[in-house]
């Protein structure tokens, strides 16, 4: 058993460490609400865009834009990787991660998979493997703001409209709640329903939502095109927006649950160390106390047959005296009486 | 037979009325009024105002373009950006508006200038449109119901 004194010592930084994770639940608690009232906030307008756009691209046909062209043999993809910049969080980064690779690795016709890393943990994953990143991004503000992240739209726009890439995905984590999160796949171009290939992507890509109003006749004003040159430049950009949102929400919240635990578990740990502490200083006591008893016993030993001459000399010499005083005693009390 | 108006912007959900009568919408093809079993249409909107009645009250909100969906018992704005116009601080939109006004003057670098000039433009609807509710005095404003963002 280790000694009181390390005992003591682990106890304090277990506490200093309890200290911080509560800290950091704080922070992110503050954080969680901001990010999931945002989230919430824009999700009806990507939801309604949606719906708008693919009532538009079916009444108009799917080659009306080019970015609604699905291409044929898809040689090279992009995928979006959302992760966060900073670490204990718990499994978040491990999960989006995990499901981009794998969904990566379901591409098996020898395409050529490139990535763009939001975030920095993604990046330094990647990096590690040395996968082929082509673009970067991290340290985004907060709040977020559509012009703070048109630079990933268009960097992707451009590169799927010059064909140097033929579909490009997004990997990002969807909130559902403080407690679930969700790592989610999505097609971001073409603006068409993705085909999947293999079990692995039709598990692993999350669906989308049917378009509800098929068959209605609109009119278009000017007319259709115009409309479409209107909503579907914006609608990358906006996926993307909603997706960093989302992974948002899930990382602080991923990040509070992570710091509960900690400091649950810090918490506990100190319990038990303190206990084992209790445990070791009275260990320390009763060996000392039994030394001490110990030593006694051996001095009483060894000196025993001395003290004990010694003893009975002094109860003669001075049991003796004591006699002769109490008889003198008793005779003086007898003669008073 | 009511008519269900959403205003839904980029960053958020500002309107969610299903009782209106009568919903004015900024058009690129000029100004629509729309009432209860309106045909099916979609149509892009410029900068202006869009109105919302119902009853004696009105709410009026800037839009900054974007979409709109006409349902015959439905309309879904889709704006790139939207504010309520009782929400404007005159004396702010005005101090913006000449803020970007001196910049444009002073010749600012290319690479600024459109985002400048966007500034003003939106400043100087904004008055307009703030200016013109004002003087439409007595305007009552609809007392929504906003739904709560539905939760996934």
């Amino acid at each position: 058993m280790a000694s009181a004194r390390e005992i003591k010592r682990r106890i304090g930084s277990v506490k200093n460490i309890s200290q911080v994770t509560r800290a950091l639940e704080a922070v992110s608690a503050s954080r969680v609400r901001r990010a999931q009232e945002q989230v919430l906030n824009s999700r009806p307008y990507a939801e309604k865009a949606w719906e708008v756009l693919v009532n538009v691209a079916t009444a108009t046909g799917a080659n009306e834009h080019p970015l609604l062209a699905k291409r044929d043999g898809i040689q090279t993809i992009d995928i979006v990787l959302v992760t966060s910049d900073r670490s204990l969080c718990g499994a978040y980064n491990n999960n989006i991660i995990n499901v981009a690779e794998r969904f990566a690795a379901s591409f098996q016709n020898g395409q050529h998979v490139r990535w763009i890393t939001v975030g920095r943990k993604g990046r330094d994953y990647l990096a590690r493997r040395g996968k082929n990143i082509i673009a970067e991004f991290h340290n985004l503000p907060t709040p977020l703001s559509i012009a703070s992240i048109a630079p990933i739209g268009n960097l992707v726009v451009e590169d799927f409209l010059s064909g140097t890439v033929d579909a490009v995905f997004l990997a990002y984590t969807d909130f559902v709640n403080m407690l679930v999160q969700r790592p989610a796949v999505i097609n971001l171009l073409p603006l068409q329903r993705f085909s999947p290939e293999n079990m692995v992507q039709q598990e692993l890509l999350k669906a989308e939502p049917d378009a509800t109003t098929a068959g209605r006749d609109y009119l278009y004003e000017p007319n259709a095109s115009a409309i479409l040159d209107e909503i579907i430049p914006r609608f990358t950009t906006l996926e993307i927006y909603q997706a960093l949102l989302e992974s948002n929400a899930s990382e602080h919240s991923a990040r509070m649950v992570a710091m509960r635990n900690a400091s649950e578990s810090a918490i506990a740990l100190a319990a038990d160390l303190t206990l084992e502490y209790n445990k070791a200083r009275q260990l320390a006591i009763t060996s000392e106390i039994l030394d001490i008893v110990g030593g006694v016993n051996a001095l009483q030993q060894t000196q025993d047959k001395a003290t004990l001459k010694a003893a009975d000399q002094f109860i003669k010499d001075v049991g003796g005296e004591l006699l002769a005083d109490k008889r003198a005693e008793r005779s003086t009390s007898a003669r008073h009486n | 037979m009511p008519i269900h108006v959403e205003v839904v912007s980029q960053e958020r959900k500002l309107f969610d009325e299903p009782h209106a009568d009568m919903v004015i919408v900024p058009g690129v093809e000029g100004v629509l009024g729309i009432l209860p079993r309106h045909t099916p249409l979609l149509t892009t909107m410029t900068f202006g105002e869009l109105r919302v009645k119902k009853g004696g009250a009105e709410e009026s909100f800037i839009i900054y373009g974007g979409v709109v969906e006409v349902r015959p018992d439905k309309v879904v704005v889709l704006a790139d950006a939207a504010d309520f116009t009782a929400d404007v601080n005159l004396a702010e939109i005005e101090a913006a508006r000449e803020r970007a006004r001196k910049v444009l003057d002073e010749g600012p670098p290319p690479e600024e200038h459109a985002h400048y000039a966007a500034e003003l433009r939106r400043a100087e609807l904004a008055i307009n449109v703030a200016r013109k509710t004002r003087s439409r005095a007595g305007g009552v404003r609809i007392v929504s119901q906003m739904d709560e963002p539905d939760k996934k």
